[in-house]
């Protein structure tokens, strides 16, 4: 037998959505005592905008036009689900993985560069926040663009056209984490 | 409202590329911001554009607007402990001293004023930081750091 999301009775909101709904509160949990962290300790010392002057600004500001893109996509690819045009939501999702992959390969060319440079996670609090933020976000990137995949896959069959709605709410969390951590890791200077 | 009025109330009346052309003209401000050198300016281009932003994707593309409210008060909650978590323990990490305790390059532990000036003077005359006779009576752990 195949498994259908029904509607949960108490709160009328379908069972996919829901539980995505829910991951979502802990994630903001997670990212939030990982941020709330950093902002007390970076609060607490001045010499950390001298570290945080390393970080690239234009490569963040890339990323953060990828994922806001990603978005986009992500949510039209919503709307074509919602029409019934699988094949068309399929092709937007992984028009969204591809900007998953942009991100992750401008993430990896500045680490590298980071590194070379001598910052490495060991170099002093600022930079053991900015690894442990950043690449928490970036290992989401990753969970979710394979996930992602999995969805387009069944959606250009035209099958569980409702999952697509909500990998994109997974999605645009995302997006919305990185959009705080852009200015705290790389325009708080 | 149902699942079926949810689905119809997302694509309607929303041009999705014209939210998506606001927030990149939001990120434009936010990385023109710092170049002001002004740091009032740099701190609301920076992180007041960012919770716009977050605002916009929010609503327009997670559609919380028309989400039902037991989701939008589950997530203010999770919100709440954050700023429960900072209220609780900025205090202590934002202070640079306290009460046996302070911080310049690293944390330093000092040493407690003893409770005796006998025992003070014995433990000085041995070179010993041992703790304090009446200390080792107390059950293991409960002197830990």
């Amino acid at each position: 037998m195949k498994t259908i999301a029904t509607t949960r009775s108490a709160t009328g909101i379908p069972t996919g959505r829901l539980a995505v709904w829910w991951v979502l509160v802990s994630e903001i949990v997670i990212f939030g005592g990982v941020l709330v962290s950093y902002v007390m300790h970076r609060l607490g010392h001045a010499e950390w905008a001298e570290q945080a002057a390393h970080t690239h600004m234009w490569l963040g500001a890339f990323n953060t036009l990828v994922l806001l893109s990603s978005s986009l996509s992500a949510v039209l690819a919503h709307q074509a689900a919602e029409k019934g045009d699988g094949k068309k939501a399929a092709n937007l999702l992984y028009l969204t993985c591809l900007g998953a992959v942009t991100f992750l390969i401008v993430k990896s060319f500045e680490w590298t560069n980071e590194i070379k440079e001598g910052f490495t996670i060991q170099s002093g609090g600022f930079w053991s926040y900015y690894y442990t933020a950043a690449g928490l976000h970036a290992f989401h990137v990753i969970a979710g663009a394979l996930i992602m995949l999995w969805v387009a896959n069944s959606a250009k069959k035209n099958q569980d056209l409702h999952r697509v709605e909500n990998i994109g709410i997974y999605w645009h969390f995302v997006d919305i984490v990185w959009i705080f951590l852009f200015p705290l890791l790389y325009i708080a200077k | 409202m149902s699942a079926q009025s949810h689905a119809q109330g997302h694509g309607h009346h929303r041009n999705y590329v014209k939210i998506w052309a606001i927030l990149v003209g939001l990120l434009v401000v936010s990385v023109l911001g710092p170049m002001t050198g002004i740091r009032e300016v740099m701190l609301i281009t920076a992180f007041g554009v960012a919770a716009v932003k977050a605002y916009i994707v929010a609503k327009n593309f997670m559609h919380l607007d028309i989400e039902k409210p037991i989701i939008r008060w589950t997530l203010a909650i999770a919100v709440v402990f954050m700023v429960l978590l900072y209220a609780g323990v900025a205090p202590d990490v934002q202070k640079s001293d306290g009460q046996h305790w302070k911080k310049d390059a690293g944390f330093h532990h000092l040493p407690a004023q003893p409770q005796h000036e006998g025992a003070h003077a014995e433990g000085a005359e041995n070179g010993s930081h041992a703790p304090a006779e009446g200390a080792k009576e107390q059950p293991q752990g409960a002197t830990g750091h």
